[in-house]
């Protein structure tokens, strides 16, 4: 959701015509597919929980995304490595969640994987597009991959909450995606000509609710509608 | 095997749904695109199951919204349910809808391995919806909705959408 609301930014901001429509539509399917976790969880929930209250009505603590998501559109270069390093990441969890026991995850992991696999396309064409294309889009596309790689150990941190899943069969074994995932993008990297970083993981803790200070920009602009009137709707 | 065509044998409810179109696509009825999974009438009331084409389609709730109108008409009401599985696939567009988007200027969707190497490799398999010609290219990978791509003719250079290949 929160990388969806990063791209909704750029809705008339893209670099071109095309990139723009395919940045939007890429924002629409994490948000239509958010939307239906959102309105399991609701469901699961019950009382007055619902897909918006999940949505609009947490405080910062309470959103649980990778800090990676949050990183500002500093230019397209930074959104289109951001994007890949997720849609990599996303793609294997959902295969994985296809072998959930839960059928209503099974069905969105099945529904979504269609859609990921699309945007990881996109994504890593671009990403070699750039680091093989002038010096310029280079030295651009190096300096996103620098910036954002830290932030993507992040992924195979597993919280409590992941490892209940995992126990349950329901959920992701991360850290048999870790190895495979680190295989993937690599090669991608240096099919781009471009540098895999020597990086440490940085210190993040999103998933647990610690944020960079993004998250309140992030959050300000998102929870407006809600927060100035209440339970509006369209 | 699940198809893309279901049986409603009540005619009214049937006339019904093929009075409501697409709002993307205003050709195209919610029978032809093969979203309506199941439809069973009990005592006034209509069941309907629906798919989503994408997760994040916005045209779903618009569709939900008009079935309802158009049974409401009829007198009857809606219990309409969101179903994600099996997901839905251009294979359950019927034979009159596609001929329906190509009329529209939509080229409609090939088989996967074809949409593969005309969407990825830029071989040249679409059909221009203007001129029937094949020598057309991929100018983007995401079009004006969720399931179109936007491609152009070489050969009378109108820019046309391909409905994407989905299974």
């Amino acid at each position: 959701m929160i990388l969806g609301h990063r791209l909704s930014e750029l809705c008339g901001h893209g670099p071109s015509l095309e990139t723009d429509i395919a940045l939007t539509n890429i924002s629409l399917d994490l948000f239509g597919q958010v939307r239906n976790i959102f309105q399991y969880a609701a469901q699961l929930k019950g009382g007055d929980t619902t897909e918006d209250t999940i949505a609009y009505l947490r405080t910062e603590r309470q959103y649980h995304n990778c800090i990676l998501l949050e990183q500002p559109n500093t230019d397209f270069a930074h959104v289109i490595c951001r994007q890949f390093l997720f849609d990599a990441y996303q793609k294997m969890e959902l295969e994985q969640l296809t072998n959930s026991q839960d059928e209503t995850l099974v069905a969105i992991a099945v529904k979504s994987l269609k859609e990921t696999k699309y945007h990881l396309r996109f994504s890593s064409e671009w990403v070699k597009r750039l680091g093989d294309g002038t010096e310029v889009s280079h030295q651009k596309a190096q300096a996103a991959i620098n910036h954002l790689y830290p932030f993507v150990f992040e992924f195979f941190n597993e919280t409590e909450h992941e490892k209940v899943m995992k126990e349950a069969k329901i959920g992701c074994d991360l850290a048999i995606m870790k190895e495979d995932y680190f295989t993937q993008i690599n090669t991608l990297i240096a099919e781009a000509t471009l540098i895999v970083p020597e990086s440490k993981p940085r210190f993040v803790q999103g998933k647990t609710g610690i944020h960079s200070e993004q998250m309140g920009h992030i959050l300000s602009d998102f929870q407006y509608m809600q927060r100035v009137y209440p339970n509006m709707a369209w | 095997m699940v198809t893309g065509q279901i049986h409603i044998d009540n005619e009214q409810v049937y006339d019904a749904l093929q009075s409501v179109s697409d709002p993307e696509i205003p050709v195209l009825t919610v029978l032809d695109l093969g979203v309506i999974r199941r439809v069973a009438v009990k005592n006034k009331i209509v069941e309907i199951d629906l798919t989503p084409t994408y997760t994040g389609c916005p045209a779903m709730d618009t569709i939900a919204a008009d079935i309802a109108t158009a049974l409401e008409k009829i007198g009857l009401h809606t219990q309409i349910k969101m179903v994600l599985s099996p997901a839905w696939t251009t294979d359950w567009i019927s034979e009159a809808g596609r001929n329906k988007l190509e009329e529209y200027g939509v080229a409609a969707p090939l088989g996967e391995e074809a949409d593969k190497r005309a969407l990825l490799e830029g071989e040249r398999l679409v059909k221009c919806t203007n001129c029937q010609s094949t020598n057309t290219k991929l100018i983007s990978q995401f079009g004006s909705t969720a399931c179109k791509a936007l491609f152009q003719c070489d050969d009378c250079l109108e820019p046309f959408d391909y409905f994407k290949c989905l299974r």
